[in-house]
């Protein structure tokens, strides 16, 4: 403690550089927009790999496991994704944010 | 995110090096940009004067700002500082604990974070609060809060905080007001420190003290 951070290890960029040393497939997902009341702010990232094993956040949970799957599929095809997530959403049945805002997430492989 | 940008980005994180990373989202080109460069991009430059990443307008350009974590100096190792630098290090401060008297900043209760036992005036000024920087004094005891407050008074830190009673923060002012401050500065000072929640425990005196530095911090300024 003390360093500014929660924990070291926890840190999506620090977890995404020592995931990618260790050969594991690695994408990172940030928020980049956000209208009306939103858990997380633009900036949160959220880090995964090809397994789906991931840390960090992007909302309060409502989204990560969308957000997962088009992190492994960025990791998988290497193109980059914008995705979108609000209530009033086509997705909004599957996936959607509780608190009726809404989100955009960059997701990118790191390559 | 090409490795090497995210080698770069990790590096400057670690030197406290404020820098904004610019992403073409259709095509995943980025540029890194590092606050002290000469001669950035006037949306870079505001971007990293405002500390705030953004989408621009055309929605096509995603502006990522890296910022230093703000800092919090707490002046006096006594019993508050121990939740107080816990939560305020868990809330993402980088937290310097000031304390000369050996005894209670290297006691038994060992801080877990970065420990200064020079004179708190000697130590702010190493410090040197910026415009990121939380300042509390909490030792009750003139001989080591003043020096600490000048420092600060004469900085741009964004929140100044003293622990005392209604009365002991009067004397203070009167103190102060001797060496030649006067009430704007004592406008910026919190005391008695911290949001009025009917603290109790060293533990409820620090989440009212950490509330009101983000309160400071990301509080809409009055209109």
């Amino acid at each position: 403690m003390g360093d500014g951070k929660l924990n070291p290890t926890d840190d999506p960029l620090d977890l995404a550089a020592r995931w990618r040393a260790a050969g594991r497939g690695v994408a990172l997902a940030t928020v980049v927009s956000t209208w009306g009341s939103s858990p997380r702010p633009v900036g949160s990232q959220l880090v995964a790999d090809t397994s789906g094993t991931f840390a960090g956040s992007v909302s309060g949970g409502c989204i990560e496991g969308a957000v997962i799957r088009e992190a492994q599929a960025a990791i998988a095809d290497g193109k980059p994704r914008l995705l979108e997530f609000g209530v009033s959403n086509e997705q909004a049945w599957e996936v959607g944010l509780a608190c009726g805002g809404r989100v955009q997430v960059y997701v990118e492989r790191l390559g | 995110m090409k490795a090497a940008i995210l080698e770069r980005l990790l590096a400057l994180r670690a030197a406290t090096r404020a820098c904004a990373l610019e992403t073409i989202l259709a095509t995943g080109a980025q540029t890194l940009f590092v606050a002290d460069d000469a001669a950035l991009p006037a949306h870079i430059a505001a971007a990293l004067a405002a500390d705030r990443s953004a989408l621009a307008a055309d929605g096509r350009v995603f502006v990522h700002v890296f910022s230093p974590p703000l800092r919090l100096i707490v002046v006096g190792a006594v019993h508050i500082a121990q939740p107080l630098v816990a939560m305020a290090s868990l809330a993402a401060f980088a937290v310097t604990l000031v304390d000369p008297r050996r005894a209670f900043a290297e006691g038994d209760h060992r801080f877990a974070v970065t420990v200064s036992t020079d004179w708190p005036d000697e130590a702010l000024e190493a410090l040197a609060p910026d415009a990121r920087t939380a300042v509390v004094t909490l030792t009750h005891d003139p001989k080591l809060d003043d020096p600490a407050l000048v420092v600060a008074l004469r900085s741009r830190a964004f929140y100044i905080g003293a622990l005392g009673s209604r009365r002991t923060h009067a004397a203070r002012l009167a103190r102060l007001a001797d060496l030649g401050f006067g009430e704007t500065d004592f406008a910026r000072i919190h005391g008695p420190v911290g949001l009025d929640i009917g603290a109790l425990s060293p533990s409820e005196i620090a989440v009212s003290i950490l509330a009101q530095i983000i309160a400071a911090r990301r509080a809409e300024p009055p209109a």
